[in-house]
């Protein structure tokens, strides 16, 4: 401390002193921040094991959601959640891949492409009740009922942009060089980027799939009023069908205490999954940028 | 673009034959792809186009019948068919504000921290970790919010603040109690929780975009840490700052599920920031499968017109922000 500090002959001392006890002051408080941020983090992991680790037992993935006041699982939530997520990110991950190469490889500076890339980035933020909204209004009206096909494809609207800003952003870092060569070859166009570019941003692509994944597994909102629920293990995509984060959303405000324990468990099974998901997409795209 | 061998004269052996219809196949389908991932970057303008329109169509009834009156009514009487949008704006705006006054702050010291102190080993693990908040879907925010950080804030924080300010004028009604525990404050401080690592991945992006030369020259006229943030850091990177902040308000406008669990669902206006509310999206989650009649139904969309032209402008301003940045960055 002695050391930084200036001779203590120079008139402005005290404003020195003044100056670096500030300095400190902001420092420890900027410090604290990422404590209380850190702290949140630990605290919504922690208390989740520790509601929900003790309802994990086989029967939460064998038996169907129960009635009020019995013994059950989650079997159908969890398969429910499975289905549609996969036909969701099924159905738009090839738009957002191919939106995506349109952007990196065709439009790139293009009028076209600057909106596309300014309108997905508003479609990656924007609320998701609203994509709930918009396919009860298109597709549950016209069908007459809920059912799960409705909510894929909310999911499937909420993968799209997700996939095309990382394949755009991970086509953009394939050097221009593989393509130059390639097309010297006289490769087609088209041949270039399924052969060269895709395979030079396999990873980072698969990553993005991942994330988005990661992100619509816990999607609630858009599934309130597409696929709604159903009490039993329906796989039915012409029919209501449940999802993990729906049956945790009413379970928890059900005034029923092995409810509530019940959607506590799910709570902890959708956090780790999604956790496990993202932190995999980090490895593997920290391992392609290598 | 036509090839040289497509039109050579007839007669040819066999094997330029199968050249040429081997180079018009490779025509085709350069095309075909080509045109498919055009007709993809166009889907993605008509999801949103078709969101737009969905949403206009499907409030056209609330919006005849009840005109500009929707905007500014309070009443949301699902008997008397009264619908005002009023008290849900009035929510999602008070708690937006709420998550910003103390996210922005909380993100920005975070970024600081990331930047500035943090030894280089910890640097990427804290930021993995920050970001992972991110990744917790919102529904786990909003069990935790109900079950745990409401209680606690019933218990101590809230009877805390009543005793505060219950004297004090002004502030005594905007701590009125009692003390609920969930509310319009308690939603606004899980929105912060849930804002705050959008706002501190931006800030931390940006603080790293400032030239190392600026700072050093600061410390060499004898800066402290605290002055090099405050006269270069912040200033550089003012407009990118001000995209991230408008990005986490664009997220925290729009949040349903954890908002939806915390705020009590209240069609009401409360001068008291303890009371419950409602905010857009928590009245949309809440009510829309349990909307008889067709104008309940319209009211309720029309909400989400609402939340979402609100969210578009507020994003529209973040991304032309950010874009300005990396146009500076590219130069």
């Amino acid at each position: 401390m002695t050391v930084l500090e200036p001779s203590k002959h120079t008139a402005d001392a005290p404003l020195y002193r003044r100056r670096r006890g500030k300095s400190v002051l902001m420092m420890s408080l900027s410090f604290a921040a990422a404590f209380v941020g850190l702290a949140f983090l630990v605290v919504i992991l922690l208390t989740l094991l520790i509601k929900g680790f003790g309802g994990l037992s086989l029967a939460v993935f064998t038996e169907n959601t129960p009635p009020p006041g019995s013994q059950g699982g989650l079997l159908n939530a969890i398969v429910g959640s499975l289905i549609m997520t996969a036909i969701g990110v099924a159905l738009g991950t090839p738009v957002g891949i191919l939106a995506g190469t349109y952007m990196a490889e065709y439009g790139k500076h293009g009028k076209l492409a600057s909106i596309v890339r300014f309108i997905n980035d508003i479609l990656l933020s924007a609320p998701s009740i609203v994509v709930g909204l918009f396919v009860y209004e298109v597709v549950v009206i016209h069908m007459g009922h809920f059912s799960g096909i409705a909510g894929a494809l909310a999911l499937a609207i909420i993968v799209v942009p997700v996939v095309v800003r990382t394949t755009e952003d991970m086509l953009n870092l394939v050097p221009s060089q593989l393509r130059e060569a390639a097309s010297s070859l006289g490769l087609p166009r088209s041949t270039v980027i399924q052969r060269i570019s895709y395979k030079a941003a396999q990873a980072g692509m698969i990553t993005g799939v991942l994330l988005a994944i990661a992100r619509v597994s816990g999607e609630t909102a858009p599934l309130l009023f597409t696929a709604l629920n159903n009490q039993f293990g329906s796989t039915d995509l012409n029919a209501p069908m449940s999802s993990l984060p729906v049956v945790i959303f009413q379970f928890a405000l059900s005034p029923y205490a092995d409810w509530q324990a019940l959607a506590w468990t799910g709570a902890l099974i959708v956090t780790f999954a999604v956790l496990a998901l993202s932190i995999g997409a980090r490895v593997l795209s920290a391992g392609a940028q290598k | 673009m036509t090839d040289l061998s497509l039109q050579a004269p007839s007669g040819l052996s066999a094997a330029a034959e199968a050249r040429a219809s081997k180079l018009r196949s490779f025509r085709i389908k350069d095309g075909a792809f080509r045109n498919i991932t055009l007709a993809s970057a166009l889907l993605v303008l008509a999801i949103l186009g078709g969101v737009i329109l969905a949403l206009v169509i499907g409030s056209a009834l609330a919006f005849s019948t009840f005109g500009f009156d929707f905007f500014v009514t309070q009443a949301w009487n699902p008997v008397t068919e009264k619908f005002g949008a009023l008290s849900p704006i009035y929510g999602t705006l008070v708690t937006s504000l709420i998550a910003m006054l103390i996210a922005v702050p909380l993100g920005l010291g975070i970024a600081i921290f990331l930047t500035e102190l943090c030894p280089p080993v910890l640097r990427r693990p804290i930021g993995v970790a920050i970001e992972l908040l991110a990744g917790i879907p919102s529904i786990i925010y909003g069990i935790w919010g109900l079950f745990v950080f409401a209680p606690l804030l019933q218990e101590t924080v809230q009877p805390f603040l009543i005793s505060v300010f219950g004297h004090v004028p002004v502030l005594s009604t905007l701590f009125a109690g009692p003390p609920y525990g969930i509310g319009i404050m308690t939603a606004g401080f899980i929105l912060a929780i849930m804002v705050l690592p959008f706002i501190t991945s931006i800030s931390r992006d940006v603080f790293e975009t400032v030239p190392p030369v600026l700072k050093e020259a600061a410390y060499g006229v004898g800066c402290t840490r605290w002055e090099v943030v405050r006269q270069i850091v912040i200033p550089f990177t003012r407009v990118g700052l001000v995209g991230g902040v408008m990005l986490g308000l664009g997220r925290a406008l729009g949040e349903t599920m954890a908002v939806t669990f915390v705020i009590g669902n209240a069609h009401k206006i409360s001068g008291s920031i303890l009371a419950p509310g409602t905010t857009i999206s928590a009245s949309i989650a809440n009510e829309f499968t349990e909307a008889v009649g067709d104008l309940y139904t319209s009211s309720l969309i029309a909400l989400g017109l609402i939340l979402f032209i609100i969210t578009f402008i507020v994003l529209s301003i973040a991304r032309l922000m950010l874009m300005r940045l990396d146009k500076k960055a590219g130069v």
